[in-house]
């Protein structure tokens, strides 16, 4: 049961980082591109922690931790890049 | 227990997906930002709540990338909004109200004190 419900979610995540990328790719502007960056990378989290879950590892969350912080950063100084230059 | 984990990981995947899908059909880039990082901002915590329903002993990272997802993609989202807008990215043709345009109305301007009146 557990299984069979963490199967179909792993689904849908992977799904929403395809239509993610698809957005990647097509995106006409700049925002669209990072804010399709950050829908990735945030959906990745998500994904870190079901992989935790399956091989049973807490050590993964550490690095959803850090992926999370990067992200975080890489978007703040896009931004700032894109409003007043670095 | 375990169920109930699991159903609400399955939740917060819809969210996320339902998120991914509204950054592909929205039309300008501002409602992209609104779409994909509210959506998916709820998709995250409620996967990571069902976590911990799942491995109750992994509570305090979970919590820790919980609050740290709260905390920071609101701000990520908003001064990238605010970048969007400073670079004159267009809006959709179908805005009604743009409040953050300074005003070339000289009525809904306040009255300025006249400096040079002496």
């Amino acid at each position: 049961m557990v299984n069979l419900l963490l199967t179909l979610a792993l689904g849908f995540m992977l799904a929403a980082m395809v239509v993610a990328v698809i957005r990647f790719f097509m995106g006409p502007r700049t925002t669209d591109r990072v804010i399709a960056f950050d829908v990735l990378t945030i959906t990745s989290l998500s994904v870190i922690a079901l992989i935790a879950w399956h091989t049973q590892r807490a050590i993964y969350l550490d690095v959803a931790i850090v992926y999370g912080l990067l992200s975080f950063l890489g978007v703040i100084i896009i931004a700032r890049y894109l409003e007043k230059g670095l | 227990m375990e169920e109930l984990g699991a159903i609400i990981v399955l939740i917060g995947s819809i969210f996320l997906f339902l998120g991914a899908l509204g950054l592909l059909r929205m039309p300008d880039s501002y409602t992209r930002i609104q779409a994909g990082t509210k959506a998916s901002t709820l998709g995250t915590l409620l996967s990571l709540l069902g976590f911990i329903l799942l491995m109750p002993s992994w509570w305090g990272k979970l919590l820790i990338l919980i609050v740290f997802i709260m905390l920071t993609n609101p701000i990520s989202s908003h001064v990238l909004a605010r970048a969007a807008y400073h670079i004159k990215t267009p809006l959709t043709p179908r805005t009604v109200v743009d409040k953050y345009k300074p005003s070339e109305d000289p009525v809904v301007e306040p009255t300025k004190p006249d400096t040079h009146a002496h």
